[in-house]
């Protein structure tokens, strides 16, 4: 008897422990699965993610969007050199496979980073030369100044050089080369999970690093993670319902009404990381879709009266059901240099808009191709459909081009359109991005992103000096300045920014990040 | 009988190549696989460089000749999207198509001869009509509404059967994986495996119940009443024998069908066979995989239709009496 009840008190005992120490599993679903483990050789979300789970990167954006220290402790310019950062490194920290992390290990990752045929490079331009000074300190020299370097490695993950150098994966995957590496599916990082098993598209199983640097830092209550991404949208939702998943990340529009009524179903919204616009080609002499002998998209007027009949608040209404934020900036609030005045919306003014196009000689209106894409952002095509019927009003007659995101984005890359729906995203959480992207003048290196045929020698000056200047205060002055010159011309058509909906059992205490990037050690379990 | 099967062979390896021409020029219109494959950040330099890395800057009869040349080998190259080899990708996700589309092939002939006899049998009777009726449906209703609709009512609402997924897999062999052997794995075939057959069994039903009553008319089944032959022997003897021989005809044909359609059917459900990979494959302008599976898909009906024609030689001796006299 007596036995029995110490036997039935260890039980007991050993049941409160297994709870305190939290075996839970968390069962994740999105629409997408990784590429490849494979940290440097795309730059790509759902990719960046699932490496989120299972590598650290030296410094990373927190829940909120807030820098955090990773792998390193600290960073700053060097006091000698301004054209060097300097990174400390974390002590005791070890690969999922025993190795010990040493500075050695990040010089190798920033280098393989910048290899040719690693997507991450692009990110890395800047750098010169990577040096470890000693065995926990990192040195990274660029072609000049640059105050955004580490905003640019906040989803650049750390290997082992070890590990690479015994698994022959030194370089990123080749696609040329017909042959797969040991690293697309196999990873060894320094994070918060180890994978236990993956299928690609199908499952990848993930265990709890306990030896991780940080377990006692995070809440790590999940000690099982299953990520089965499913495509299909109703399918997504359904697996929600049925309880089949605990977290699905992104939530379809039409859906969230249904999952926030459903028992036991939460939904956590939050800003996205982007905002949803329209460009105008202004530089041609004539457009190639319109029906008029010159081009109405080089009249500001124009532009003016188009960014007055689109109503973006009618779109949040009808198209986004209230899931948008309406835009007059392409930033969204967390981004450095956002401003609250320049991101007002305009309410629609249609008798204003007719009287611009008057005074700007399109009073009989004129016809333009609209080419959107169907497929790449929340109801794109609706949005175009809005669009086009906001036009109608002020005598816009817009044939609307509404296809699938790999056609779209090449025609739009070989220059081949007048009006066009485009999003954009601030990953380095500063206006420098938007500029070098979007508004300056499309060169060799800059303003790869900028359709608008638009050119201005002082926005161009800005842009550079911006991606330089040390210091703050000058460095913000030139992004208000930039910004005041570009919203003055009315170069775009904001429309909104992207809201991004998570949903998930309702015991889950986890919230939504921008980047639309979890990091699963912040999660708890409300039990 | 040889020259027979040179020139069916002859025949077949046409197809094939006609097949790879066209797949070959739709990819041109597919857009423009390198945007997917590198970040917003990538300048037109890398673009132009990672193009000429996979050959896409050549011309598009060179690139079509690589293509065939290699086809040839069964070497497809690495797919763009997942940088794995696309022989290893499509014969990893083989066998869940194939025990998806032979398992509803099992259940539409099953449950379409049963209730073809059925209606057959017992015309008229109100269990007949509201098979007849709610066949309708199945040939009127596009799969995936159907695949969703049950996901819906068996996943959702009653929590009977998993709305994803192909649950777990044993290992068979090298590379064979199978979901036949475990509870989770069976319970997760039954709702694909119905929306993937529902047209088929209202088909086979139809053309039963059709052919049945055809014979049912015959002379010889008047005899063999006559005869006192009891009602079992005569219909499911008799009649049924003289019933299949068109059936079996169709369904050798739907059975190429049933893999080649299988694509909505994964979709809905997210199972992890062939027809999804196509899919996101398409989405990412995966050229290689597209190919592949294009080139695989026609290499099934290309045999699936030698096949029939060889058996329609053994079966019928006019073919070997032509053949014979050339």
């Amino acid at each position: 008897m007596t036995f029995n009840k110490t036997l039935l008190a260890t039980a007991v005992i050993g049941a409160l422990l297994a709870s305190t120490a939290h075996a839970e599993t968390l069962r994740w679903t999105r629409s997408a699965d990784s590429l490849t483990m494979d940290p440097h050789s795309q730059n790509e979300g759902p990719t960046h993610s699932v490496n989120h789970q299972i590598f650290d990167t030296l410094l990373y954006q927190d829940m909120d969007v807030e820098y955090q220290p990773g792998l390193a402790t600290d960073w700053y310019v060097h006091e000698d050199d301004p054209s060097v950062w300097v990174f400390e490194i974390r002590e005791g920290v070890t690969f999922h496979e025993g190795q010990a992390l040493t500075a050695d290990d990040v010089v190798f990752s920033l280098n393989r980073a910048r290899h040719e045929h690693a997507d991450m490079r692009g990110l890395l331009t800047s750098i010169v030369e990577v040096r470890a000074a000693d065995d926990f300190t990192v040195e990274v020299v660029t072609d000049g100044p640059n105050p955004l370097l580490p905003n640019n490695l906040t989803n650049l993950f750390i290997m082992s050089r070890e590990w690479a150098e015994e698994h022959g994966v030194e370089d990123p995957q080749n696609y040329a080369a017909g042959e797969e590496t040991h690293a697309v599916r196999n990873a060894n990082g320094t994070g918060p999970f180890r994978v236990e098993s993956r299928e690609p598209d199908v499952r990848t199983v993930f265990v709890r690093n306990d030896d991780y640097w940080g377990i006692d830092h995070y809440p790590m209550e999940i000690s099982e993670l299953i990520f089965t991404p499913i495509e299909s949208a109703s399918t997504r939702v359904a697996a929600l319902l049925s309880g089949e998943v605990d977290l699905l990340q992104e939530s379809p529009v039409q859906d969230i009404e249904r999952l926030a009524q459903a028992d036991g179903i939460k939904n956590e919204q939050g800003a996205e990381n982007r905002t949803i616009f329209l460009g105008m080609r202004m530089d041609l002499e004539v457009l190639d879709s319109a029906d008029v002998d010159s081009n109405p998209f080089a009249d500001r007027r124009v532009r003016e009266a188009i960014n007055l009949a689109v109503d973006a608040t009618t779109i949040q209404r009808s198209v986004m059901r209230g899931n948008s934020e309406p835009a007059g900036m392409i930033a969204p609030p967390f981004v450095n240099g956002y401003s609250e005045e320049m991101d007002e919306v305009l309410p629609a003014d249609v008798e204003r808009a007719q009287e611009l196009m008057s005074e700007a000689g399109y009073g009989d209106g004129f016809r333009v191709t609209l080419n959107c894409s169907n497929d790449r952002y929340v109801n794109d095509e609706q949005i175009c459909q809005a669009v086009v019927s906001m036009l109608a009003r002020i005598g816009i007659t817009v044939d609307l081009v509404a296809q699938t995101r790999s056609l779209h984005f090449a025609e739009m890359a070989r220059e081949e359109y007048d009006f066009y729906l485009l999003g954009w995203g601030v990953p380095t959480m500063d206006s420098e991005y938007v500029f070098n992207y979007l508004y300056h003048t499309k060169e060799e290196d800059r303003g790869s992103w900028n359709f608008t045929g638009y050119s201005d020698e002082r926005v161009d000056e800005l842009t550079v000096s911006m991606g330089q200047e040390v210091d703050e205060e000058a460095r913000n002055e030139m992004i208000a300045e930039a910004w005041q010159i570009v919203h003055d011309e009315t170069l775009y058509i904001p429309i909104h920014h992207q809201m991004l909906t998570w949903s998930m059992r309702d015991d889950i205490d986890f919230q939504v990040q921008s980047e639309n990037t979890p990091h699963f050690k912040y999660l708890r379990f409300n039990n | 009988m040889l020259a027979f099967l040179i020139q069916r062979v002859l025949q077949a390896i046409f197809v094939m190549l006609v097949v790879a021409l066209i797949a070959f020029s739709l990819f041109h219109y597919v857009g423009d696989p390198v945007l997917n494959m590198v970040g917003q950040e990538a300048t037109e330099a890398d673009r132009a460089e990672l193009r000429a890395r996979l050959g896409l800057d050549q011309p598009v009869p060179v690139q079509f000749f690589q293509f065939i040349a290699n086809a040839a080998q069964f070497e497809f190259g690495i797919s763009y999207r997942s940088a794995r080899p696309v022989t290893d990708l499509i014969v990893e996700r083989l066998p869940a198509t194939l025990e998806l589309a032979i398992i509803s092939a099992i259940f539409a002939v099953v449950m379409g001869i049963v209730l073809g006899i059925y209606t057959a049998l017992n015309r008229g009777n109100w269990l007949s009509n509201f098979i007849m009726t709610a066949s309708l449906i199945g040939v009127s209703l596009p799969t995936f509404l159907i695949g969703v609709l049950l996901i819906y009512v068996f996943a959702v609402e009653l929590g009977w059967l998993p709305a994803f997924g192909r649950g777990e897999t044993v290992r068979l062999g090298d590379w064979w994986t199978t979901g036949l052997l475990t509870t989770s794995g069976l319970r997760s075939l039954i709702l694909p495996a119905i929306t993937l057959g529902l047209f088929q069994l209202t088909l086979i039903m139809r053309l039963v119940r059709a052919e049945m009553l055809e014979v049912l008319r015959a002379d010889y089944i008047k005899f063999a009443r006559a005869r006192g032959l009891s009602k079992r022997v005569v219909n499911l003897r008799h009649a049924l024998k003289n019933t299949l021989i068109p059936v079996i005809t169709i369904i050798g044909l739907q059975l190429g069908t049933i893999i080649a359609f299988a694509i909505i059917t994964e979709t809905v459900f997210q199972w992890p066979g062939v027809g999804a990979l196509f899919i996101t494959a398409v989405r990412f302008v995966d050229i290689p995989v597209m190919a592949a599976y294009l080139m695989m898909i026609a290499l099934v009906f290309v045999v699936i239709n030698l096949i029939v024609d060889l058996l329609y030689y053994a079966v019928d001796p006019r073919l070997r009496v032509q053949g014979g006299a050339k």
